[in-house]
């Protein structure tokens, strides 16, 4: 499937240097663009595509209301520049305002932009979550964003392919995040650096759109430059109808198209790394990045069990910022945030299963719950089912669509010391709040610790 | 600094994000460990001790510049005065964006990667030449050591290739791309 999406994009290949690969949607926002405007605005140039380039606003937008006034100037003007940009070379913005807009990786798949077989790039690591649908998307930086509004083009070089096959069926309480926190603690936070993940195996394919995107989104975690699922009727049925998807007789056309993209069997990877999910607990992270994590009910390593001194001493360094001791279980400690949310778990699924699980139920005294949708059209669709009456009745907040605290650029953020579980990708320190502590999990896990106000395995709830 | 997986966020903060142009960044460059909580420089991070003010070459843990795209990492290890970085890999993203900007990223093999960190324990003024014409790292006792670096990175670092210029120049070809598959 790579080296098929590979070479239907590439413009030009000269020896000796990178392939020219034309893009076919360009995704933007509001952090990392402002100077790539800027240099295409001071070389007199275009973008060459506006009609493949759409821009939205999340990462540094307030999710109280949607008031400009409660962002700091920086972020306030970031925004009015991302809307100055789009004017000014006629890229259409999904502004503060609008009803579609959200987190730029969410949008592109509710929107139907996403499709497979494409090429999708976005100054933004998490792009990899578009390979849910059987299309090469990965993130890059400015620069580059500059490259691809002037001319539609990237040069790149051709990462070789990773297949993580997941068999076996998952037990309840356990969702597509354990999987792929189970992946990233066994291939590393380094470990796809050089290549492309193509997630395979009936456990995958059992999986609907919005689990596949969380698995996809998280690839860039263990360093590989995206991650893909073969599009199949799941893909094609979560497609039809969408505003950008084909229609009509343009659908067929797609359809015979998209059938191709699907990795023959037998494919050949460059490496193979396998999980079986039969015995996959709800995982959460214990460290600093995100392959530090394990089983709910297991302890933390001591740090004997690490033979590679570096990564002794990376656990011993991120155990020292958590305020952990090796060897503990994390069940029952003691947590002040809860967070649902950002561009791995905010769809309307992620939704469900919290609101679900915190039916009837109330979060615990002192502890802060935020629930935060991936995109407006995700709040509305939560508000016709009525889940944020559940959300607020438990005593959680219920705010609009942004990153918020995923990497709090926006006033959402843990206070220095505590301890959150977060549904988001990234527990780097200071990550979610300087001076925060964040523990990685699923929105079940995430619930159930809410209710409970300490690290909680959801099994026992449901 | 010999701690693995450094990631960009702590290279950045994401507060520091908010800017519109790519300057004065090195102010923020390592923030979170650079300063204590109580706003006083933290002695014991490597980038505060006056040896290593100047500095050009920053020595660095294994996966470096994992996670966010932001090209607000190589601006502001730029800013601060660093042109170059070595270590056993780098995080992709973190490695195209600081081609881009004229940072070299030298990989070195795990061996090297150890006499250097030796070498700086011992001595912090020990000096390092990285030769981009000849690929070549020394150190030491005329200790000098090849690193790989792809020929068009190479080039555009030398010769100051411009990128986008050479995308430019594929006009016709993006042109006769774009004749096939539009509408398709
Ligand atoms: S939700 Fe988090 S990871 Fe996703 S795009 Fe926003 S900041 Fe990045």
């Amino acid at each position: 499937m790579l080296s098929k999406i590979w070479s239907d994009h590439v413009v030009a290949q000269e020896p000796e240097s990178p392939a020219v690969l034309y893009i076919d949607l360009h995704l933007i926002h509001e952090v990392t663009s402002p100077q790539a405007f800027t240099g295409l605005r001071e070389a007199g140039r275009q973008v060459r595509r506006p009609d493949k380039t759409f821009a939205t606003m999340d990462h540094s937008t307030p999710t109280l209301a949607l008031d400009l006034n409660l962002v700091d100037k920086m972020a306030a003007a970031q925004v009015r520049q991302l809307r100055k940009n789009c004017a000014e070379f006629g890229v259409t913005l999904y502004d503060l305002d609008s009803d579609r807009r959200g987190i730029v990786h969410i949008i592109g798949a509710e929107l139907g932009l996403t499709q497979p077989g494409m090429m999708i790039v976005c100054g933004d690591s998490h792009t990899s979550t578009h390979g849910a649908f059987g299309a090469l998307a990965f993130g890059i930086g400015t620069s580059e964003v500059k490259h691809v509004l002037a001319t539609q083009c990237l040069l790149q070089t051709k990462p070789n392919s990773f297949e993580v096959r997941v068999d076996g069926r998952m037990g309840p309480g356990v969702t597509a995040k354990d999987i792929i926190l189970a992946v990233m603690a066994k291939v590393g936070v380094d470990g796809g650096i050089g290549y492309v993940f193509e997630y395979t195996g009936p456990a995958i394919r059992a999986l609907d759109m919005e689990q596949r995107m969380t698995v996809c989104n998280m690839s860039i975690e263990a360093g590989a430059r995206a991650g893909m699922i073969a599009p199949d009727d799941t893909t094609f049925e979560y497609l039809a109808g969408r505003e950008y998807a084909p229609s009509g007789q343009a659908w067929e056309t797609a359809l015979r198209n998209w059938r191709q993209v699907a990795t023959d069997e037998g494919a050949i990877y460059d490496r193979t790394v396998s999980l079986d999910t039969g015995e996959l607990e709800p995982m959460i992270t214990y460290g600093t990045n995100p392959s530090m994590g394990m089983p709910i009910s297991d302890r933390i390593p001591t740090l004997n069990e690490f033979s590679d001194v570096n990564k002794r001493q990376s656990v011993e360094k991120a155990l020292k910022y958590m305020d952990l001791e090796p060897g503990q279980r994390l069940l029952g400690h003691e947590i002040d945030v809860v967070f649902i949310g950002s561009c791995t778990n905010s769809r309307i699924t992620d939704l469900r299963l919290a609101a679900d699980l915190l039916d009837g139920r109330k979060v615990a005294d002192g502890l802060r719950m935020l629930v935060v949708p991936g995109s407006q059209s995700v709040k509305r669709q939560a508000e016709a089912e009525g889940l944020h009456e559940i959300f607020l009745n438990a005593g959680a907040e219920w705010r609009e669509a942004g990153c918020s605290m995923c990497l709090a650029m926006n006033g959402d953020e843990l206070e220095a010391g505590q301890y959150g579980v977060s549904t988001s990708n990234r527990n780097y320190e200071g990550r979610q709040g300087k001076g925060g502590r964040s523990f990685l999990a699923s929105p079940l896990t995430a619930t159930a610790s809410a209710i409970m106000g300490e690290i909680t395995d959801p099994r026992t709830m449901l | 600094m010999a701690m693995r997986d450094v990631d960009t966020d702590q290279i950045v903060p994401a507060r520091f994000l908010k800017v519109i142009d790519k300057e004065g960044l090195g102010e923020h460059l390592f923030e979170d460990w650079r300063i204590l909580p109580d706003g006083s420089p933290n002695s014991e991070f490597v980038l505060n001790r006056p040896e290593v003010q100047g500095a050009q070459i920053l020595l660095a843990g294994s996966n470096f510049g994992c996670g966010s795209s932001r090209e607000h990492a190589p601006w502001a290890l730029m800013d601060w005065g660093v042109r170059a970085v070595i270590s056993t890999s780098f995080a992709d993203i973190f490695r195209n964006n600081a081609i881009k900007n004229g940072l070299l990223p030298v990989t070195v093999e795990a061996e090297t990667h150890g006499e250097l960190f030796g070498m700086v324990d011992r001595d912090p003024h020990a000096e390092v030449t990285i030769d981009l014409v000849s690929q070549t790292l020394s150190f030491g006792n005329e200790h000098a050591v090849g690193f790989p670096m792809d020929p068009f990175a190479r080039l555009s670092l030398l010769e100051g290739v411009d990128q986008l210029g050479y995308l430019l120049s594929m006009e016709e070809k993006i042109s006769a791309y774009e004749a096939n598959h539009d509408g398709s």
